[in-house]
């Protein structure tokens, strides 16, 4: 079992990883961990027209169920919103963009090595 | 990723649809649905499917599975869809033969554990996808003997969703193996025999049930308590012929609808005697969403006894009438109307008042006249004139009881009966029809086998008289033929027709 800082250790480990994909797949990372009282956007990237943002989910192994399972109506409810407000706070770089959601589940005990699933245009609810 | 397709089917009454399930994978987050009108317990498949499969050692694959039930109009109910789901769902991950899925028809429920449970009606869903031009069926462990009734088609009895897969050509882990769920106890063992034997004296009223045996005429018995109605009454399937093929698999379909496990083709008519307290929808056949078959369907093909008929509610026996005309019921329910066959012969019995004694020689009847009257204009005309035979059987004196004559047993009578219906057949070859009861009227009066004026006489002057409506001529008539046929005569005489009418009017002329 891993202990709390482990854990946080472990996801930032992960994002790390999304992140590196992202950029290798031709996404401009523009911010990471963006935070406000309702929650974290984990990584705000822009391709092309479309703004994007991405949902990193990392687990060690897939016996709780699949990391992009947890990414359930409610979550992806909570992203609109924390989209939204993302985009009041920077307006010249949300303007005449289509906003999208991408999901990156990524499993394994080494976040650098482990299986990663990259889902685009997620449905927004 | 590609569209998986199987087969399942549908039941609407005795009548199955071939329902095209598909399902098809689409690169998204994880997510399991089922659209086509699917009902609650249906939609429910979604979570059995994942388990029994991750207990089978099969792995969904893990994005958006969306499964359709085509003709999507139509809706669907009950757990019998879950095999097929499965098998389309997990068919989208790969390694299953697409073309042998797709070639197949899938019935049943699965357990959680990967256990596929036995579903009622799969005797009519295997019938329709056979109908349908399918080769081969997966039918739950506990239901292969039911569906292997069906021919010209490959079963194959499966114990879990592992098998089913390794069928398609999965490559499985062995797990340990699993105990087939077994069946429901089937409800109609084979009940001691009863003899036409066992009947003392009671001449008329065996000879009557012999004729409507031979004819398939309805009958009515009026006598007072205690006189053998019922008795009478449970021994008529027992002179009636074998069913055939045809009958025999329609009436175990009924028997498997209701829930019952068929393991064998039952060939003795069936027997329903519904208590009179039974509602319109207990005898007809209801249900919101699932019709279940009542009274009368269960009864096809076979008898319909109705013990105290005078008791049961008027608007009761009142629906008997359109099935008695059509041989079929239909059940309307909002969305979709399902139709069952209701070819049963109708038996009435009733006490000729409500304390049983009117009209008994030696017994005291309390009834004031008009409690009597009440009593018997509850069968109502239009059904009674549904009736071809009114017999009125009496209690046995003391001197019938000690003489143990002989009577006609089982096996005679229905070696009577099974000549008698020869001959009708062969009388009747060129025609729609195979019994008496079904021929109609004016091939009577003005078909080729038309008795001559004089043999008709009794019957014409009845009919002048007005104590006979051109409808009651008509079933005299038949009655008339099915006692010639008992009595191996090729043409009607003046005995028959004279016996007929006594048997309609319970009159001597």
């Amino acid at each position: 079992m891993l202990c709390m800082a482990a854990k946080d250790d472990f996801g930032r480990a992960g994002e790390q990883r999304a992140a590196a994909h992202l950029r290798a797949r031709g996404f401009d990372v523009l911010d990471r961990n963006w935070r406000t009282a309702g929650g974290e956007v984990d990584v705000v990237a822009r391709r092309a027209d479309a703004l994007v943002f991405v949902e990193v989910k990392t687990r060690t192994t897939d016996g709780f169920g699949d990391p992009l399972e947890a990414v359930d109506a409610r979550k992806r409810a909570r992203l609109w919103r924390l989209a939204n407000a993302w985009c009041a706070q920077h307006p010249e770089l949300a303007r005449g963009r289509a906003r999208r959601l991408d999901v990156i589940g990524i499993t394994g005990a080494d976040p650098a090595t482990a299986r990663l699933e990259h889902v685009e245009d997620v449905p927004w609810v | 990723m590609g569209v998986m397709r199987t087969w399942a089917v549908a039941l609407s009454g005795l009548e199955g649809t071939l329902v095209e399930v598909e399902a098809d994978l689409t690169h998204q987050l994880p997510e399991f649905h089922i659209i086509g009108l699917p009902d609650k317990a249906l939609g429910e498949a979604t979570q059995r499917i994942r388990n029994a499969s991750e207990n089978s050692g099969l792995a969904l694959p893990k994005r958006r599975l969306t499964v359709n039930l085509s003709p999507a109009s139509l809706p669907k109910q009950g757990s019998g869809f879950d095999l097929a789901i499965a098998v389309a769902a997990l068919g989208t991950a790969g390694g299953m033969d697409a073309a042998s899925i797709a070639a197949t028809a899938h019935i049943g429920e699965l357990g959680l554990d990967g256990r596929l449970r036995p579903v009622p009606g799969v005797l009519p869903a295997v019938r329709a996808a056979a109908r349908a031009g399918v080769r081969r069926v997966v039918v739950p462990w506990a239901n292969r003997a039911e569906a292997e009734l069906v021919t010209g088609v490959q079963v194959t009895g499966a114990v879990c969703l592992a098998d089913v897969a390794r069928l398609h050509g999965a490559d499985v882990e062995e797990l340990p193996p699993l105990e087939p769920v077994a069946a429901a106890d089937d409800d109609r063992p084979p009940g001691e025999p009863m003899d036409l034997a066992e009947v003392i004296g009671q001449e008329a009223g065996v000879e009557a049930l012999i004729v409507a045996a031979a004819g398939g005429h309805h009958l009515l018995m009026t006598g007072p308590p205690g006189a053998g109605k019922t008795m009478l009454a449970r021994r008529l399937p027992g002179i009636l012929p074998e069913l055939d093929d045809e009958a025999a698999l329609i009436a175990a379909s009924i028997r498997s609808l209701g829930g019952t496990a068929v393991t064998r083709l039952d060939r003795t008519p069936p027997f329903e005697a519904p208590h009179h307290s039974a509602s319109v929808a207990a005898l007809v056949g209801g249900g919101s969403r699932i019709v279940r078959p009542g009274a009368i369907v269960r009864a096809s093909e076979g008898v319909l006894f109705l013990d105290e008929a005078a008791e049961h509610r008027a608007g009761t026996l009142d629906a008997l009438r359109q099935p008695l005309e059509t041989g079929s019921i239909v059940i309307h329910r909002a969305g979709f109307t399902a139709s069952f066959p209701a070819r049963f012969q109708l038996v009435l019995a009733t006490n000729p008042c409500p304390c049983g004694n009117y009209g008994v020689r030696g017994a005291v009847c309390t009834c004031p006249p008009i409690a009597i009257r009440r009593y018997l204009g509850r069968l109502s005309g239009p059904l009674l004139d549904r009736i071809d035979i009114e017999v009125t059987v009496e209690r046995v004196s003391v001197a019938h009881a000690d003489r143990g004559r002989p009577s006609v047993t089982t096996a005679q009578a229905r070696q009577r009966v099974i000549e008698a219906r020869a001959r009708a057949a062969a009388r009747l070859r060129d025609t729609p029809w195979r019994l008496n009861s079904q021929v109609s009227g004016g091939w009577l009066r003005q078909g080729p086998v038309t008795p001559p004026p004089i043999v008709r006489r009794p019957l014409d002057a009845a009919l002048h008289r007005g104590s006979l409506t051109l409808r009651s001529y008509d079933r005299v008539l038949r009655v008339a033929w099915s006692l010639a046929d008992l009595a191996g005569d090729d043409r009607l005489g003046p005995d028959h027709i004279g016996r007929a009418l006594y048997l309609k009017k319970g009159i001597p002329i």
